[in-house]
């Protein structure tokens, strides 16, 4: 219970409680102040009014402005497709190259390619387009079906081995279980193993090197640099999709796996294709 | 049968009884402070000229930075993130000299208050300088104190509607220019103020005038001195800042008491009488109207215009100025012990005074060196400290910088010649309004050569740059290293930029990724 106190400085009473010898001084607070306050309470009214507020059974008051975030939402999205309109259309009728050329354009596709390969191409190509076995790496230099813009372009657009687009990449490589005896696939395979560099039977290269030339070269050459035109891989370079010791070339050799990637033309449009090449092409492996 | 003391006493009161009952809103007591002259009052005009005008006219100033800047001297341009202040430009990640400066202004504050007390509050705070204007407003329309006071109480008449109209209009007039001159701050003035009048200018600028409109009409010309008595936090902040070394607007009692409207009638009777003639010309002209004799208080923002108000009535009867004064606490207190023999006795005229009239030279009344003590020397040097790195910094800073962001994934790339590539990010940072040529350098990293994106050239250890004035550049950078050169699955090596007409450098130590051993 609080007892009247007078504070003998100012001659205003206190409000009674006491801190260590602290007491408060109760002086009135000015008239305005209470004003004040009442209008904050008038201005939360009208803005119970003018927005949406009370809550309702399924939904809440509209307010008398008719704001909502979701239109304002719809509106920052309309508007910003209008902002990349003119990208959008010139990217539509621009050839690939012409893209490539202008500086402002292939900023812009290469942003936009870089977000559809988020939502399109990461499931198998990885985040960062770095692929995994089986999944070639983007970012690298060596192209299975060529490394030019335009070849990116119509690999993106048909697919590989995508039966439902009559103009999918296509090519199969035999299998060889059927063709050759065990011991020739085994003596090719130790060749193919000198070429890409992992250790091989010294013994059987001679005769690798002649079932080579006599059935692998026509695809991957004389010289096993690969052809691009019909997607088989240069078995030389450092990169390998598929094979990462003689056992595994060996397999291959004897039933091959063959990778298919989906036509995409169809599902994005050509505009969204040139902007997925675009951005392939900027990983810094393009020829 | 209980006897009446055996009947238990509730502890109980009326709600609203006598003695509980009390005001808990409090009307505001109008003020009419009464014009005065004097030293502090031709002072206080000269710093409402000066604070007023820079205020007024600091947006207008022009300053040459070639064509690729602003030419405005003082510009803080919020949408493209830089603030101008004639030769200085500071870019956002700059803002630690905007930081020293707001050190700067808390250490200066310590510095004034505990030397010179609220002298912020009494001549350069914003709410001080307008509500001096408005008052000379008032006082130029309405007349002096008694002629307010008499219009105020006065009926509704067509002379005191005009002078009431004319008043808010030219206080309204105050108001818009100083929300006005506001938003020149924030871009360039010139073309603002154009905009502003062909209905073209933001909205947001529109409502930062109306709100500062608003603001200064009804703080300057309404509220006035509640605003520091209310809503102000420093009077609460000063009780912790003042000591008994600082000055402060001070009634020295010890020569003022016992005051007395009838000096000569006293000393016919041999009464002993003060100084103060109980003239209540000190409270007149307060524009918090308080009454300094009732000693030092929170609402005092020590404008000192009771002194000149006390000084021309001093000088009127013949006695010497001073008797309200700035004074140190210390010295009152010693003043106080000599006029009362060390409390001994009530306060005693002829301790005060010697024979010829003249205060005794015992007593002190302001001496310079008081502002000279530890704690205020303390204040001067941190205030220097952080002046001076301020300057050390602007004097050292970098225009020209690099900052290299390495790609996350994939983190190196296995080219088909077995070599090893890593992408990095790079941002150029050209920071004066020219613009450069910037050579970027890659330093280490043996046997590596880069490609820059969009420069289509073919490989090579550096690479010339163009950079916009005043821009960013951000550029994708292809490091490449061949396999036989790697020695470490981390290597550091450094990006180095150069702009070769002005010599200035700087670099960016970053790290070259491969795979590690066993991979």
């Amino acid at each position: 219970m609080s007892e009247k106190h007078i504070d003998e400085i100012s001659g205003v009473s206190t409000t009674g409680h006491e801190w260590d010898g602290i007491r408060e001084l109760d002086n009135p607070m000015p008239r305005w102040w209470v004003w004040t306050f009442y209008a904050t309470i008038v201005w939360a009214i009208g803005y119970t009014i003018a927005y949406p507020a009370w809550p309702l059974i399924s939904s809440a008051t509209p307010g008398l402005l008719g704001f909502s975030s979701r239109v304002e939402i719809q509106k920052e999205l309309a508007a910003a497709n209008d902002a990349k309109a003119q990208y959008v259309a010139s990217i539509g009728t621009k050839t690939i190259e012409e893209i490539q050329a202008d500086d402002t354009l292939r900023t812009f596709a290469t942003a936009a390619g870089a977000a559809a390969f988020k939502v399109n191409c990461v499931q198998c190509h990885g985040s960062g387009a770095e692929g995994s076995k089986g999944f070639p790496n983007l970012n690298d230099d060596d192209w299975l079906w060529g490394g030019k813009i335009t070849d990116i372009q119509q690999t993106i657009a048909h697919g590989i081995r995508f039966d439902a687009d009559p103009d999918t990449r296509i090519s199969e490589m035999p299998a060889f279980k059927d063709i050759l005896q065990p011991e020739q696939i085994s003596a090719v395979s130790s060749y193919a193993a000198s070429l890409m560099g992992f250790p091989a039977d010294q013994a059987k290269l001679d005769d690798g090197k002649k079932l080579f030339a006599e059935n692998c070269a026509s695809c991957h050459g004389e010289d096993g640099k690969g052809m691009t035109d019909v997607g088989a891989p240069n078995l030389t370079d450092a990169i390998s999709l598929l094979v990462h010791s003689e056992a595994d070339i060996e397999s291959q050799v004897r039933s091959p796996k063959h990778g298919v990637m989906p036509a995409w033309q169809g599902r994005l449009g050509e505009t969204t294709v040139k902007e997925l090449a675009t951005y392939v092409y900027s990983l810094g492996g393009g020829r | 049968m209980l006897d009446s003391s055996e009947v238990e006493r509730l502890e109980v009161s009326a709600v609203n009884s006598a003695h509980v009952r009390r005001p808990l809103y409090a009307k505001r007591v109008k003020i009419f402070p009464k014009r005065t002259e004097g030293r502090f009052r031709s002072f206080k005009w000269i710093v409402m000229a000066v604070t007023l005008g820079i205020y007024y006219l600091v947006p207008w100033l022009r300053w040459d930075r070639g064509p690729y800047a602003p030419d405005q001297a003082v510009l803080v341009d919020l949408a493209n993130r830089r603030f101008y202040f004639f030769f200085i430009e500071i870019w956002p990640q700059e803002f630690y000299f905007v930081a020293g400066l707001l050190v700067m202004a808390g250490f200066g504050l310590f510095l004034i208050t505990s030397s010179v007390g609220r002298a912020w509050c009494g001549y350069t705070c914003p709410q001080t300088v307008w509500v001096d204007l408005f008052i000379a407003v008032e006082r130029f329309v309405e007349g002096d104190r008694n002629a307010r006071m008499k219009l105020d109480q006065g009926s509704w008449t067509a002379g005191k509607i005009s002078k009431r109209v004319l008043k808010h209009t030219i206080w309204l007039l105050i108001a818009v220019a100083t929300g006005g001159a506001w938003i020149f701050y924030f871009a360039d003035a010139p073309t603002l103020f154009l905009d502003l009048f062909k209905g073209q200018a933001a909205a947001v600028a529109y409502i930062t005038v109306a709100v500062l409109t608003a603001t200064t009409y009804v703080f300057g010309g309404l509220m006035r001195e509640q605003v520091c008595t209310y809503m102000c936090p420093w009077p609460r902040i000063q009780a912790a800042m003042l000591d008994e070394n600082s000055l402060t607007v001070t009634y020295n009692d010890w020569r003022g008491e016992p005051r007395s409207r009838h000096a000569k009638k006293a000393a016919a009777t041999g009464q002993q009488v003060g100084d103060c003639v109980d003239c209540n010309a000190c409270v007149a002209v307060c524009p918090m109207g308080i009454d300094i004799r009732d000693g030092q208080q929170l609402e005092c923002i020590t404008c000192a215009l009771c002194i000149d108000a006390c000084d021309s009535v001093m000088d009127k009867v013949g006695k010497e100025r001073g008797l309200i004064s700035y004074a140190t606490l210390a010295d009152y207190n010693r003043n106080m012990a000599l006029a009362t023999a060390g409390g001994t006795q009530p306060i005693s005229p002829e301790l005060v005074y010697d024979d010829d009239k003249k205060i005794k030279p015992q007593f002190v009344h302001f001496r310079l060196r008081e502002l000279f003590r530890p704690r205020t020397l303390i204040y001067f040097a941190a205030w220097c400290a952080v002046g001076l790195f301020i300057i050390y910094g602007l004097l050292t800073r970098d225009r020209l910088e690099v900052n290299v962001l390495h790609d996350r994934n994939p983190q190196f790339v296995r080219l088909s010649d077995g070599s090893i590539r890593n992408g990095f990010t790079v941002k150029l940072l050209n920071m004066i309004p020219e613009p450069r040529t910037v050579t970027v350098t890659l330093q280490g990293l043996k046997g590596a050569q880069m490609t820059v994106v969009g420069l289509d050239l073919p490989e090579d250890r550096a690479f010339a740059v163009e950079v916009e004035p005043d821009k960013l550049k951000t550029i994708k950078v292809y490091v490449r290293q061949p396999a036989e050169n790697i020695s470490e699955p981390t290597q550091n090596f450094n990006f180095v930029v150069e702009d070769k007409s002005s010599f200035e450098t700087d670099q960016y130590t970053a790290t070259f990724e491969a795979p590690g051993a066993g991979k």
